[in-house]
């Protein structure tokens, strides 16, 4: 596996210390050297993590074990909530003017999304009741300003877009004039991917800004960014000044560290996250997700609080049972699947438990949403006899579901497979511990109830 | 290396190379080791750990940062009591230089064949993919090649009228669809338009995707299909385009664009500002796909071959 997650990599660490009462300053020690790798290879800010670091220490050092979590897990809260304080508490929204127009100056580096974001960001207010106008100021990439008409041309959104303009301070002051006459609320000023380092631009940057007196200063950030992202920061934020982040590209797999690193050294709130090239993708930004994906880890906590609203006491202990008495049928299974839909995504919330990664390395377990339908016609075509003997299906039953659910006999195998796997990995799970009563998933915050 | 690489000899090696014109490199050494190191002249866990955090700002990764330092302690044990701070800053920058350069391997360059060839610029979302395809156009008609642009990013609003632009700079063709057509589609008539025209290169732009894109990745795959179809050979040439500012992901996308399109070797664009581009090296020595130019400013001759001794030695400057 290329990337172990830092919860398991923790709770190889740590697994030895379950059953002690605090953590001592040397298990401290080796935890938060996985939890440095970790930020690191997300990329994450060096002297972020330094401070970062130094504070989990303090806090983890000596810090209970709560009974019902785990050494790993302490750690992992601990260093869940820093991350989650430090990217910024709770959302922060989009400053209004107290006298429209709002203006709002998206500027960045080359590349980093400012055209595509411009236009997903008007479209948002506009569906907000606003009345964005797009101002194409980028005027250095050929074909910039056409590609900005285009967008607001596709989005049904007014723009100010002059092909053959040659100062941007001169087509943003006018867009705000020309805003003011037509009532329009929101100024959206993309300007030109300009190098931090690069004096004249930056002062073309600054001579805009200080003519338009926007009401935000929106730093565009690829969240693909290496260390370099904390030096472009500071020096927008110290040349120019930001009042927000708006991070790009997240629907990749990029790990986004430097979303703290940037956040941690300007102070500024992220804002907005681009997930995807449809002009809908702009969302706001939620610091706890933010934190899990980080570390490369389900929000462990977050799954245990949906886990305990979704699934009752009673189920919980009623499926532990089936478990045990090895009576856990595919009825079960589809029901545990669609439990996990009800909580959200089901990658992502795979992700989410700890442990979980090695259920996916078992191979065949791929549960997306298409998949947990074609599982679902699958056993629907079962008998119930079939759904509760699944031993019994043979050949000519495996041919009959897969006509009946649509699909191939391969599927109806696969789904089989699958099902034996989590059966037996149950059984190792639920025999493991005997007879002692709780948790299923012993050692895991376990989905099926709290354990 | 004829004298092995842990003698005087080596390090007189490559610090004649280093001193060899370069005074920007030589303020930046003593900017950043000396800075950083202060006046050590031993190479203890704190100078260790100053080392560590020079190559984890210039994106090396913590893996391959991790690698590189233990084969500077274990290269540089017990030799120097009696060093110079000076001495040490040039030793440890030679010994890091020296294996990051041979990571980095040689840059086989362009490898093209005769008759048509078929370059395809890939890459994620503002990689700088576009600019790159016309900086390539251009250095390859500098080479009195003949040369046309194939815009097959008809995804991205105006990317047609970008390369269009740049064609004009450049002074070469653009073949181009409408916005939204197949991207395959503009590539087989590029690839007509250059057998019928004698061209012996087709630079193709492509859309901006995500790595994660499976649907996105298939579309590409179409392309070089398409050209393969044509041209036996082609794609002689799939360019990865890496943005230097990308961190550790550059490995991820690395990885997939590899498995999916077959690329041949890396782009390393936006060098001229403040990132260092470090994560090539573990991209290097991972998918052993070779760095084959890098891109250093929006000019149409910002773009020149990959050095890796040169790059090797940029991870030090200035921090």
């Amino acid at each position: 596996m290329a990337f172990e997650s830092l919860s398991e990599r923790l709770q190889g660490i740590l697994k030895r210390l379950r059953g002690k009462g605090k953590l001592s300053p040397q298990d401290v020690e080796a935890a938060t050297k996985e939890v440095k790798i970790a930020l690191l290879e997300a990329d994450v800010n060096f002297k972020v993590v330094k401070d970062f670091i130094a504070r989990v220490k303090e806090r983890a050092t000596g810090a209970e074990v709560m009974e019902s979590l785990t050494p790993a897990q302490q750690v992992i809260k601990i260093v869940h909530s820093e991350l989650t304080a430090l990217l910024g508490g709770v959302n922060q929204r989009l400053s209004v003017a107290s006298r429209p127009p709002s203006v709002y100056v998206l500027m960045g580096l080359q590349g980093s999304g400012k055209t595509t974001t411009c236009a997903k960001l008007g479209r948002l207010l506009s569906r907000q009741g606003r009345r964005p106008i797009l101002v194409a100021a980028d005027l250095a990439r050929p074909a910039a300003v056409k590609q900005l008409e285009v967008l607001a041309n596709n989005l049904g959104l007014p723009s100010f877009a002059d092909q053959t303009a040659k100062d941007p301070v001169a087509v943003s002051e006018a867009a705000v004039a020309d805003a003011v006459k037509r009532g329009i609320d929101a100024v959206l000023i993309d300007t030109a991917g300009r190098l931090h380092i690069d004096d004249e631009l930056m002062e073309e940057l600054k001579a805009l800004v200080d003519r338009v007196h926007p009401t935000e200063r929106l730093l565009v950030v690829d969240s693909m960014m290496g260390q370099d992202a904390v030096k472009v920061a500071e020096i927008f934020a110290d040349r120019i000044g930001i009042d927000g982040l708006i991070m790009t590209k997240l629907d990749g797999d990029a790990r986004g560290g430097a979303a703290l690193s940037v956040k941690a050294v300007t102070g500024v709130p992220i804002k907005f996250v681009g997930m995807g090239e449809h002009p809908d993708a702009l969302e706001p930004f939620y610091p706890d997700r933010m934190a899990s994906r980080i570390l490369g880890m389900g929000d462990v906590l977050t799954l245990i609080e949906k886990a305990e609203r979704t699934i009752s006491e009673r189920e919980a202990r009623e499926l532990e049972r089936k478990i045990r008495e090895n009576e856990f049928t595919l009825e079960d299974f589809l029901g545990e699947l669609k439990r996990l839909k009800n909580m959200g995504p089901l990658d992502q919330l795979l992700g989410m438990i700890p442990g979980f990664g090695k259920i996916k390395e078992l191979g065949s377990f791929d549960v997306g949403e298409r998949e947990l339908s074609r599982i679902e016609a699958i056993i629907s075509s079962m008998t119930r006899e079939e759904r509760r003997k699944p031993w019994i299906i043979d050949g000519s039953r495996r041919k009959r579901i897969a006509m009946g659910s649509g699909t191939r006999i391969q599927d109806v195998n696969r789904l089989l497979r699958q099902y034996w796997e989590i059966d037996r990995m149950m059984k190792q799970f639920g025999g493991k511990k005997g007879s002692r009563k709780k948790g299923v998933f012993r050692g895991f915050p376990s989905p099926f109830g709290n354990a | 290396m004829l004298k092995g690489d842990s003698g005087i000899t080596g390090t007189f090696g490559v610090l004649s190379r280093i001193t060899r014109g370069l005074t920007k490199t030589r303020t930046g050494l003593s900017n950043a080791l000396r800075g950083i190191l202060g006046q050590t002249s031993r190479l203890d866990e704190e100078a260790l750990a100053r080392i560590e955090e020079v190559l984890i700002q210039a994106d090396v990764g913590a893996t391959t940062t991790a690698k590189l330092v233990d084969l500077l302690s274990s290269k540089m044990t017990g030799a120097h009591s009696k060093t110079s701070a000076n001495d040490l800053y040039s030793r440890i920058v030679s010994v890091l230089s020296e294996e990051i350069t041979r990571i980095l391997g040689e840059n086989p360059g362009l490898l093209l064949t005769s008759g048509v060839n078929v370059i395809l610029m890939v890459g994620v979302n503002g990689s700088g993919k576009t600019t790159t395809a016309a900086k390539l156009a251009y250095l390859l008609k500098n080479e009195n090649r003949r040369v046309i642009l194939a815009a097959a990013d008809t995804f991205r609003a105006a990317a047609i009228e970008q390369l269009e632009a740049w064609g004009k700079k450049v002074g070469v063709p653009v073949i181009k669809h409408k916005e939204g057509s197949d991207p395959a589609a503009v590539i087989y008539d590029a690839v007509m338009a250059a057998k019928s025209r004698s061209v012996d290169v087709v630079v193709a732009d492509t859309a901006g995707r995500l790595h994660t894109k499976s649907n996105l990745m298939e579309e590409l795959k179409k392309c070089r299909r398409v050209a393969n179809r044509e041209v036996k050979e082609a794609p002689q040439e799939v360019l990865l385009v890496l943005d230097a500012t990308t961190g550790q992901n550059a490995l991820q996308q690395a990885r997939v664009f590899k498995d999916a399109v077959g690329v041949t070797g890396v782009i390393l664009t936006k060098l001229d500002g403040t990132a260092k581009g470090g994560v090539v090296v573990s991209v290097r020595e991972e998918t052993g796909l070779p760095i084959k130019f890098v891109g250093t400013g929006e000019g149409i001759e910002d773009l020149s071959p990959f050095d890796a001794s040169a790059f090797a030695r940029s991870l030090f400057d200035g921090v």
